[in-house]
């Protein structure tokens, strides 16, 4: 095992299993807003009740999203400090401004959301549910600043030591490829959690306790899932596909398997990709459609991995690929799931048609794995470089840090996760179980219902 | 100039988060031992409940301004300090997991398991800041490249090849272990009532005793090791000021303290920290990390500072976003001013 592979899985692994959380914390926050909203305008006690349970849930979730959180920061430095030697000028910047200006609002109002509702009015409180969002979603916008300039460098110079150097601070934070990325990601996030609002309020309907809750649960989280299980594909994933086919075209080639150049290029919908043989095997291909999702028309040529030195193209290839077909393919599934079930919703059936109830109940995994390979997508299309074009992965990572010492801590974080997974796991099933009213449920549930 | 001036921004960040992450890895230390109930135990996590996450993030935004305004200094460093950051980052993780689930369980034995997780790691991330504090006072082998791995642990001494542990930098972590063992016992007095706030006063005399040693042999430890630490000092007479502050800083603690004025026994407890971490700076500066192996191979503040334009637009927005931060931490803290909830959880 290289050292390179070890800091490279060392990152891979700790990111992924982080954003795991970032990803409920983004969408939940708009969801419970909403929530709190509702409430604040009604006055109705129940969304009031709704919101708190979900502010639990957030709470817990933010938790594990903060303590996994603080170590991605510090191993760009342990792990890749060559790379953060020459980059820290550029990207050190948003780094550090995702600290300033997201975590202090975040964590402030948090603590005011959590701790403070005694101690501050309805209306203040409301307006911490809408500052803690806030915070999560611009803290995303400059981790996607940092990425983006990773993938698609820009606003920079060169220092005659060899270290990046901002020349245009808006261009930076106004990437194009980071806009674009920013507006797909946000969206995959309300996936997430409007997909696990649905699925717990499925289990309540399906269960038969707590249902007004549930009702509330599976409407919100329908509605919000079919806003952004269009918005995800369209215009987001158009928009950012195309702008990476412009940029990127080994890494397209890469996630749609396209080894040789063609004219009316098909998309191929299943198959393995054979990096020996140069094909596909297996396939199952529709015909002329990569060209029109790429140019809008069904005659245009695209870039395969045949006109690509093969010293660029994208490192490990088969798991671009087929993080690219999960991640689109669940997509597709999504928009499916979730226009079936607004149009129940609307026909004022959804309560009771326990097969789409469960549908959405056993979905709540797939966003996660949608979310997750879709960053994988990002990360491995743009290998095997580490900045694109300008430095390669291989040049990157901290050359004092043995394979020995970087695999003793990476073991140590697997234990440390698996750990903090169950935890995880067995709270969230101690919240829902007790639902949402879980001070006192015996009485409650029993007058709710 | 930007090097001057973002050499003190930073430090001043760093300030910050010892000042406030201080405290309640200092009540998380007594937590330990001093709570003898339940109901005892909950007013002292309460006591930090809302604000340590906030705390925390000082060490994020400032470990981001140290990546951007020096960054061959957080590239060398955070490589070079492999072994101990990574221990250090596994002990912020089981910390904060553990405080904050101790709102969703109710079991008892899972309790003491999460109590005993959550006071440890606390005692050891103290101790680890104070030996790193430590380490970049006495140095560390530098190579020619402006990089270097350094073991947990050699022979126990300080040389040219020493450990992240020797007797030097243990004395470091003992001073921080005691420094904020004292400063969250200050804050308990201040934000807990009957019976447990005179148990965390009783404390506060024996610390300050003890911590007054231990200052005074760290100073005299440091000069030993590193003897060009003074030179600053001699340079400019008047900063000698500083070794009188922590001792003033000290001497308040223990007037407050005894006048029952818990506030401002915890302020001086605060100065006592900033002036000695002012004062190490100031026996380092211009260098941010000293080698072992030759002044020459020193990591200064002109070889790591970022270009020009990094550094004078970053000033712009880190002005603008930490003069915005500390009004949500006036803020926040404000709004938990006085004693700890002691009614249970709201979440």
């Amino acid at each position: 095992m290289t050292p390179e592979l070890i800091h490279r899985l060392h990152f891979a692994f700790t990111i992924t299993f982080h954003y795991l959380f970032p990803q409920l914390t983004m969408g939940l926050g708009l969801l419970i807003v909403v929530l709190k909203t509702v409430a604040l305008r009604s006055g109705s006690e129940e969304w009031d009740r709704a919101s708190r349970f979900w502010a639990r849930i957030f709470g817990i979730n933010f938790v594990f999203g903060v303590v996994t959180g603080i170590p991605m920061e510090f191993e760009f430095g342990t792990n890749w400090a060559r790379f953060s030697q020459l980059s820290g000028g550029v990207i050190g910047q948003p780094l550090a401004m995702e600290g300033v200006f997201s975590f202090f609002l975040e964590s402030a109002f948090l603590g005011l959301f959590l701790y403070g509702e005694k101690r501050i009015s309805k209306r203040m409180h409301w307006f911490s549910a809408v500052m803690v969002w806030l915070g999560s979603w611009i803290s995303g916008f400059f981790i996607i600043v940092t990425d983006a300039w990773m993938q698609h460098p820009v606003a920079y110079s060169r220092l005659p030591n060899g270290q990046f150097e901002v020349v245009s601070f808006w261009k930076l934070l106004l990437n194009p490829w980071g806009l674009l990325q920013y507006m797909h990601n946000m969206t995959g996030a309300v996936i997430t959690g409007s997909f696990v609002m649905a699925a717990v309020g499925a289990f309540y309907l399906l269960d038969g306790r707590n249902k007004h809750y549930g009702r509330i649960f599976t409407r919100v989280g329908v509605i919000a899932g079919l806003i952004s299980t269009i918005l995800i594909i369209f215009p987001t994933g158009d928009l950012h596909g195309k702008y990476v086919a412009k940029h990127q075209p080994a890494a397209i080639a890469g996630m749609e398997g396209l080894f040789k150049t063609e004219t009316g290029a098909g998309i191929v919908l299943i198959g393995q990709p054979n990096e020996e043989t140069g094909e596909i095997d297996n396939p199952l291909v529709v015909n002329n459609v990569l060209s029109f999702l790429i140019y809008g028309t069904t005659k245009a040529e695209v870039t395969g991995l045949d006109r690509i030195p093969r010293d660029q193209w994208p490192s490990a290839l088969p798991l671009l690929y087929y993080s690219y077909h999960i991640m689109a393919g669940l997509g597709t599934y999504f928009v499916a799931l979730m226009i079936a079930a607004a149009f129940l919703l609307w026909r004022k059936k959804l309560y009771a048609s326990r097969w789409i109830l469960w549908l959405l109940l056993i979905s709540f995994p797939f966003p996660y794995i949608a979310n997750t390979a879709g960053w994988m997508t990002a990360e491995m299309g743009r290998q095997p470089w580490l900045i694109y074009g300008l430095m390669r992965t291989s040049e990157g990572y901290s050359h004092v840090v043995s394979a020995g010492n970087g695999l003793f801590t990476l073991i140590g974080f697997m234990g440390l996760y698996a750990l903090l997974g169950l935890l995880f796991t067995v709270l969230i099933y101690r919240e829902i179980s007790h639902g949402p009213h879980s001070r006192v449920p015996e009485v409650n549930t029993a007058m709710a219902d | 100039m930007m090097g001057f001036i973002w050499f003190w921004l930073v430090a001043v960040m760093i300030v910050g988060y010892v000042v406030l992450d201080g405290f309640d890895l200092g009540v998380g230390i007594l937590h330990l031992f001093l709570p003898r109930t339940e109901a005892e135990k909950r007013a002292c996590l309460h006591s930090i409940g809302p604000v340590w996450d906030g705390n925390e993030v000082w060490l994020l935004a400032g470990g981001g301004t140290l990546y951007f305004a020096f960054p061959l200094l957080y590239a060398s460093a955070f490589s070079g300090f492999y072994l101990p950051l990574m221990i250090v980052l596994w002990l912020l993780v089981l910390r904060g997991v553990a405080l904050e689930l101790r709102n969703h369980i109710d079991v008892g034995v899972w309790l003491s398991l999460l109590d005993g997780v959550f006071g440890l790691a606390s005692a050891l991330l103290a101790i680890f800041y104070g030996a790193a504090l430590a380490n970049v006072l006495r140095g560390v082998p530098l190579q020619a490249d402006g990089y270097f791995f350094l073991p947990l642990w050699t022979n126990f001494q300080p040389g040219v090849h020493p450990g992240i542990l020797d007797w030097y930098t243990v004395i470091g972590g003992l001073v921080a272990l005691v420094a904020l063992t004292l400063h969250g016992a200050l804050w308990l007095s201040i934000k807990v009532s009957a019976e447990l706030q005179s148990r965390a006063c009783r404390l506060i005399n024996p610390l300050l005793l003890g911590l007054i040693l231990l200052t005074v042999v760290s100073l005299i430890g440091t000069i030993a090791v590193r003897p060009v630490s003074l030179d600053n000092y001699h340079r400019y007479p008047v900063t000698f000021v500083v070794p009188f502050g922590v001792l003033a800083a000290l001497a308040g603690v223990w007037w407050f303290n005894r006048n029952r004025q818990p506030v401002k026994a915890f302020l001086s407890s605060s100065v006592y920290l900033f002036f000695m971490l002012a004062g190490a700076c100031w026996g380092v500066y211009p260098t941010l990390l000293p080698a072992t192996t030759g002044t020459d191979r020193d990591i200064t503040l002109s070889r790591a500072i970022s270009g020009p334009h990094t550094l004078s637009v970053g000033l712009a927005w880190w002005l603008f976003g930490m003069t915005l931060a500390v009004a949500y931490v006036v803020f926040v803290y404000s709004r938990f001013k006085g004693k700890a909830d002691t009614d249970g959880a709201t979440h």
